[in-house]
């Protein structure tokens, strides 16, 4: 009696731990992708590994740490993605990821994990990244505003953003995650901008002291076109 | 008809495990808010009631029958957990909308029910055509349901819109919607199965 | 101490277990013609839930965790709750028999009620430690309780109505319950602390 079932219960617990070893690295690469492509979708395009240079910033007057993917072109910032969350979701927590370009203007936004009400709450995502040509998308789209001339709140509450229909709770807790991403982005590129010669002068590897420079001559080009509209070439 | 054949439909009709026994309910309200979910746990629960009852119908002499509940309950559980790490590991979003329905197979009634009602007392054969059929009589049930709620609640069917969203009564998509619908459905089959008695 | 008292709302009325997520459904269905056998069902699920999630989260958190065995968190946790029930049975008809002839007929019915596991798993899920999960586990069957109670004291004015044939037994029971989870509705978004 108890050998047949200690027989059945080793059996049953040897194809788990088979399965499980060969289920789990495709587990892994799943959730990883997952984040992959969300940060695909909301950034500009990046020929670097933004998972792989993932770090994390702590917005202001909070203590959760928020995750930021760097997005560069050839070793230069061209934008980046937070994982952004908020509690005040209609039920429970919510958590997005958010893509900034170098201004700190909105380039996207994907929806990661929510518990909102089915129909209403759950529309973030048509909602607030409308389709061209849908009647009151002015008021409502998020993509290509920035926080300094944007008041990112609902409009009820004297902002610049329609509220879901019959879904005021979910678009506050959306705009919430919103600005904390907006704030840990802020802080992540200040760091980023003052970390290169601080990088260069603690000599890291020659490859990214090269950098650089290389990098800063690029900005003032494009620094220089755009404020008087003349080229000028910097010497790397 | 042959006697395979029949243990096919039984399942699928005169037992239907939604329609008629009303096993298994929880999955059938909780994973039905659209077509494609409810037929994807259908289709979950169909492979873990094939593999049970094949196994248990290759075990049931080995097992005293002492021991036979526990004995199944190792069986089933080892399948589902199997589904578990594949589905999560080839189809992640499927996964995650129907999150806790899938370990939650292993306490499906109708898996333990046909365990013990039929595959510890026939050959792998004919148990397998009986998991077959009971799965797929609660998928069909499944997929029924939620093609119902999903076109009442939104206006589409597999999210193909029949018409505009507006004029969807959202209620159904929503948990109230869930045994309402169901609810009308079993109604409907009752009186469609014995119109004469109803 | 706020965050129990959100947790217990949440469990009770916001999320709760039979009308918002959907677990427990077939003793719903099955032991709510009679007021008594629902209250006797709830108090027997209250009792076995509680100590499942206390002996599951604790086998969760010093045995399969240490030892890389979370693999076998479902065919653990199902036995766990099988063979507890078996032995409280024993012990109730032992050491209080009173309590047995109230609870006894329920207890077999619940290894297979999906509540018990599912609230088992959610805890883990959730990562609330065991202080947490312990009232979440009560507050889930205290849901469980007055939902079924409620459920159980309409059915008995049905039975007395006259109902259409083909809805009788089962379907209009779901439409009933339908509506009381409309009702609950009435209490989601609400948040404390």
């Amino acid at each position: 009696m108890v050998l047949s079932l200690g027989i059945i219960t080793i059996a049953a617990a040897a194809i788990l731990g088979g399965v499980y070893a060969a289920t789990k690295g495709p587990i892994e690469e799943a959730a990883q992708a997952k984040q992959v492509e969300a940060v695909k979708a909301v950034t500009p395009d990046f020929n670097n590994d933004p998972v792989a240079e993932m770090t994390t910033v702590v917005p202001e007057g909070e203590e959760r740490a928020l995750k930021v993917f760097p997005a560069r072109q050839d070793g230069r910032l061209v934008g980046t993605a937070v994982e952004s969350y908020s509690m005040n979701g209609f039920s429970g927590e919510i958590t997005l990821i958010y893509g900034f370009d170098t201004e700190g203007t909105l380039t996207g936004f994907e929806v990661m994990a929510h518990q909102e009400t089915p129909g209403l709450g759950a529309k973030m995502d048509e909602w607030f990244k409308p389709a061209e040509g849908v009647a009151g998308a002015e008021g409502r789209t998020v993509i290509g505003r920035n926080p300094a001339s944007t008041n990112f709140t609902v409009s009820k509450d004297g902002g610049d953003i329609d509220a879901i229909t019959a879904a005021t709770i979910t678009s506050r807790a959306f705009l919430d995650a919103l600005a904390r991403a907006s704030r840990a982005n802020q802080a992540f590129v200040q760091n980023e901008t003052g970390a290169i010669p601080a990088a260069a002068v603690t000599g890291a590897t020659p490859k990214a002291a090269q950098a650089a420079p290389s990098e800063a001559a690029a900005d003032s080009t494009v620094m220089a076109e755009t404020e008087d509209n003349t080229l000028v070439v910097a010497e790397p | 008809m042959s006697r395979n054949l029949r243990i096919l439909l039984n399942g699928i009709i005169s037992e239907n495990p939604t329609f008629v026994l009303t096993l298994g309910m929880c999955p059938t309200l909780g994973t039905t808010g659209s077509a494609l979910t409810g037929m994807s746990m259908g289709l979950a629960t169909t492979g873990v009631l094939i593999c049970s009852n094949v196994v248990i119908s290759l075990i049931k002499n080995f097992v005293p029958s002492k021991v036979r509940i526990p004995a199944y309950i190792v069986v089933i559980a080892t399948f589902v957990t199997v589904l578990q790490f594949l589905m999560a590991a080839y189809v992640p979003a499927l996964n995650a909308l129907l999150g806790i329905f899938i370990p939650l197979i292993v306490v499906n009634c109708i898996v333990l029910g046909r365990a013990e009602a039929f595959a510890s007392r026939n050959g792998v054969f004919p148990s397998l055509l009986d998991g077959l059929g009971m799965g797929l009589g609660f998928t069909i049930a499944l997929t029924l349901l939620g093609a119902m709620r999903e076109l009442l609640g939104s206006g589409k069917i597999f999210g193909l819109e029949i018409y505009p969203e507006a004029y969807g009564s959202l209620i159904f998509v929503l948990a109230p919607g869930a045994f309402i619908a169901l609810g009308l459905l079993i109604a409907l089959f009752t009186k469609i199965r014995s119109p004469k008695a109803c | 101490m706020l965050e129990y008292i959100s947790i217990i709302i949440t469990a009770i009325f916001v999320n709760n277990i039979v009308f918002a997520q959907f677990l427990g459904i077939c003793p719903f269905i099955g032991v709510s013609r009679k007021l008594s056998s629902a209250v006797g069902m709830g108090a027997a699920v209250t009792f076995v839930m509680v100590i499942a999630t206390a002996v599951t989260w604790l086998l969760q958190t010093f045995v399969l965790d240490p030892l890389g065995l979370a693999f076998m968190q479902t065919i653990v946790f199902i036995l766990v709750i099988a063979a507890l029930v078996q032995m409280l049975e024993i012990i109730l008809k032992k050491v209080a028999p009173a309590l047995y002839s109230a609870l006894g007929v329920f207890l077999p019915l619940i290894t297979t009620n999906c509540a018990v596991l599912g609230v088992a798993i959610l805890v883990i899920q959730k990562n609330f430690d065991l202080g947490q999960s312990l009232v979440y586990a009560f507050a889930t069957a205290v849901g469980f309780t007055m939902a079924i109670s409620i459920f159980a004291g309409i059915r008995e004015q049905l039975a007395l109505s006259d109902v259409p044939r083909s809805m009788r037994g089962v379907p209009i029971a779901l439409i009933c319950a339908g509506l009381l989870a409309m009702a609950f509705m009435g209490f989601s978004g609400i948040k404390i602390g």
